[in-house]
């Protein structure tokens, strides 16, 4: 009986570890579809970065009251995968609490530590499903989180709330057993939370509460196994490259845009005709802006990975309050989109076929893209590092250069700057009048 | 006053201190040439020997960038950088948060290494070094301010605080909007937006900032952008309070409170 459960168990953990290894590398080819970007620069800050906005959820202290309880689900969350260790190794190894004897009196103060952050864990789950589908805050009723978005983050917070559940209950039911002084429940010390909890199950038979405390720890450490090939494909997979998003985090001030070293050579030639003869000599045009996720760079895919779909960012974006088509948190949830579906394509083509589709107007429309202010509160306000501002203005650059598509406004004002120096029709001479009235 | 010109320091084998970038507003906006003519007077009043580029400047292509147009950024630009390096430009003041960006965080990567100052900023350093003596009971006295931060300035570029502790030399009362700072609300001119239509929506972006400052109670609005000055006139004129509500760069509070 015991070689089958632990037989059962090694099959389950390995299919696990398996299958979420093979989706792990497809994000990571994913990722790597995008343009290279060198951003080993400065390690020292971008670990700095890595702790104070990943580890130390820094943005997410803008809202204090939030952060302390999302604070709780995430240490909890992490802290008690510790708790993980020991199940795997007891369900590879046919044990029982294998850590009790190595650890002696430390091991029941650590399990009640887990405990209580398992009861923090769950009511903050329990605040946050009330914030979203009783309290109605703006940015969760959004219609950028209609259908799978929203039910995504609906069933994450259940589920956590029933692992926690379960974990609570399975050391209840243990120290019940243990009190009782039935065999293989080797004396622990006592629990602090499932210790209060024991009077529940006085009334339970022995192999009831036998029954309870392996079903318990069954579904708890499939549950966790389940979680972890659900994540994937959740905006929770955020909790993983939360970390490297941060590490890769931009280091300049957010004002400064990405330079084209193309343009600025081809501009350099024309200003500087007799600079021609040393220049390199390019065979292939270079592609101006993005059009597709292909075009952007991979650390823009990995922030589309990353997006939580918290929606803080189009909360704060002047276009997004003030009605426009725009939100940031769109831009990142089609980038995703878009690039899961490249990947499928890839996986069953071999190489990229065209699908007729592109970001570009398949997802995000050019309404979008306008009217961008080009602020940074979406950037800003994320708590995940994530720059949506980017994406936009790559996609700019396209519409602009390769598609010479702009509002006539915009059109004048690009000749006026060309023809008078200033984006008005105004004579070059009359700059300085100002200094002579 | 008469304001020299980087060529008529150069002609006479001279140096000014700093050069001060008017840009395209500050040259031709009606509305922000008085904040230009402001700034150069608190200049002349305290003796800096500045110069302006006059008919040589051009725009410094941020529009055109942020639209999406990095040929005629990058003409402009590298145009700027040979006129300012060719006069070996080392210090720069500009009243305008674009340029301002644009001159200190683009240009070093095409050539233009040059110590950038925003006229806040700049201000606030002549406070501190005594340069700039307020008057006693000046102007705005006990009058309420709130302080818009502008895109650039701001989250851009981190400066939060120079503006307002130049503010705090007025004797002011100051009231913080509630999206201040980090957090401000954009005044919907950025990212070219000022050169075309808003696209549609419930409200228009200055519409919202400029309710939102009124409704601090304020008579002045502290601004230190010429596009935030357009936009925001715009908001209060919507909200029915143009008579009771000004909208002035810090500049002009300072030249109208110094000794
Ligand atoms: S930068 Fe653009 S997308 Fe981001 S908040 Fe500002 S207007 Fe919105
Ligand atoms: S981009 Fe950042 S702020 Fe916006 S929804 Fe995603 S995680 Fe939230």
């Amino acid at each position: 009986m015991r070689i089958v459960q632990e037989l059962l168990f090694v099959i389950l953990f390995g299919a696990a570890v398996y299958l979420f290894a093979r989706k792990a590398g497809q994000i990571r080819k994913n990722i790597l579809l995008g343009r290279d970007k060198d951003l080993s620069d400065h390690p020292d800050l971008r670990w700095k970065n890595l702790f104070l906005l990943a580890f130390g959820q820094k943005k997410m202290f803008r809202n204090p009251l939030v952060a302390v309880l999302h604070f709780f689900v995430y240490a909890g969350f992490l802290i008690i995968n510790l708790e993980i260790l020991e199940i795997i190794l007891d369900g590879i190894l046919g044990t029982h609490r294998l850590f009790v004897p190595v650890l002696g009196s430390l091991y029941p103060v650590l399990i009640s530590l887990f405990e209580v952050l398992a009861v923090l864990v769950l009511t903050g789950c329990a605040i946050f499903l009330v914030r979203r589908n009783i309290l109605k805050l703006k940015r969760f009723i959004s219609k950028d989180l209609d259908g799978w978005p929203r039910s995504d983050a609906n069933y994450i917070l259940i589920t956590e709330i029933v692992l926690m559940a379960l974990f609570l209950t399975m050391d209840t039911a243990d120290q019940t057993l243990q009190a009782r002084g039935v065999a293989h429940y080797i004396p622990t010390g006592s629990f602090w939370i499932s210790g209060m909890l024991t009077p529940l199950f006085s009334g339970l038979s022995d192999g009831t509460l036998e029954a309870i405390e392996r079903g318990c720890w069954w579904l708890h450490i499939t549950g966790v196994l389940a979680f972890l090939n659900y994540l994937p494909y959740s905006k929770h997979l955020h909790i993983i490259l939360a970390f490297p998003n941060a590490y890769y985090a931009s280091l300049e001030p957010k004002g400064e845009m990405e330079n084209m070293p193309a343009v600025q050579q081809e501009v350099q030639l024309m200003l500087q005709p007799e600079l021609a003869a040393n220049a390199p000599a390019s065979d292939t045009m270079p592609k101006f802006g993005a059009k597709d996720v292909m075009d952007l760079t991979w650390k823009n895919l990995l922030d589309a990975y990353s997006c939580t779909e918290c929606g803080r960012c189009s909360a704060a974006c002047p276009a997004n309050i003030t009605g426009k088509l725009l939100s940031p948190r769109k831009i990142m949830m089609d980038t995703r989109d878009r690039l899961e579906e490249v990947g499928r394509n890839i996986k069953a083509n071999g190489t990229f076929t065209d699908d007729n589709k592109t970001l570009l107007r398949d997802y995000i429309s050019e309404e979008e893209l306008r009217a961008c202010t080009t602020c940074n509160a979406c950037v800003q306000e994320c708590p995940v590092s994530i720059n949506p501002l980017d994406i936009i203005l790559q996609l700019r650059r396209h519409l602009v250069m390769e598609e010479s598509s702009a509002p006539a406004e915009w059109t004048g004002m690009f000749s006026n700057i060309e023809n008078n120096m200033a984006p008005w029709k105004f004579s070059m001479d009359d700059r300085d009048k100002w200094a002579t009235e | 006053m008469h304001i020299k010109t980087m060529a008529e320091y150069a002609a006479n084998g001279e140096t000014p201190e700093v050069l001060f970038w008017v840009g395209c507003a500050g040259s031709f906006d009606q509305r922000a040439q008085k904040i230009t003519k402001a700034f150069a007077t608190i200049l002349d009043k305290v003796g800096i020997q500045f110069a302006i580029l006059g008919k040589e400047e051009s725009c410094t292509g941020d529009p055109a960038r942020r639209a999406g147009n990095e040929f005629i950024f990058q003409m402009m630009a590298q145009n700027n950088i040979q006129l300012l390096n060719m006069y070996g430009v080392k210090k720069i003041v500009t009243a305008c948060p674009h340029c301002f960006n644009t001159l200190k965080n683009e240009y070093p990567a095409l050539g233009g290494n040059y110590e950038v100052i925003h006229h806040t900023t700049f201000l606030q350093s002549l406070i501190d070094e005594g340069k700039i003596k307020m008057q006693e009971g000046g102007t705005f006295k006990g009058k309420k301010i709130t302080y818009h931060d502008s895109c650039y300035l701001g989250r851009a570029n981190n400066i939060y605080e120079a503006p307002r502790k130049v503010l705090e030399t007025l004797d002011a009362e100051l009231v913080e909007m509630k999206r201040c700072r980090s957090k401000g609300l954009c005044c919907g001119a950025g990212g070219a937006q000022m050169f075309k239509e808003e696209e549609k929506g419930s409200t228009r972006i200055n519409f919202e900032r400029g309710h939102e400052a009124v409704a601090t109670g304020a008579s002045v609005i502290a601004a230190n952008c010429p596009f935030c000055m357009t936009m925001l006139t715009d908001g209060v004129k919507e909200a029915g309070k143009e008579d009771d509500v000004k909208v002035l760069d810090i500049a002009e509070l300072i030249a109208q409170s110094m000794k």
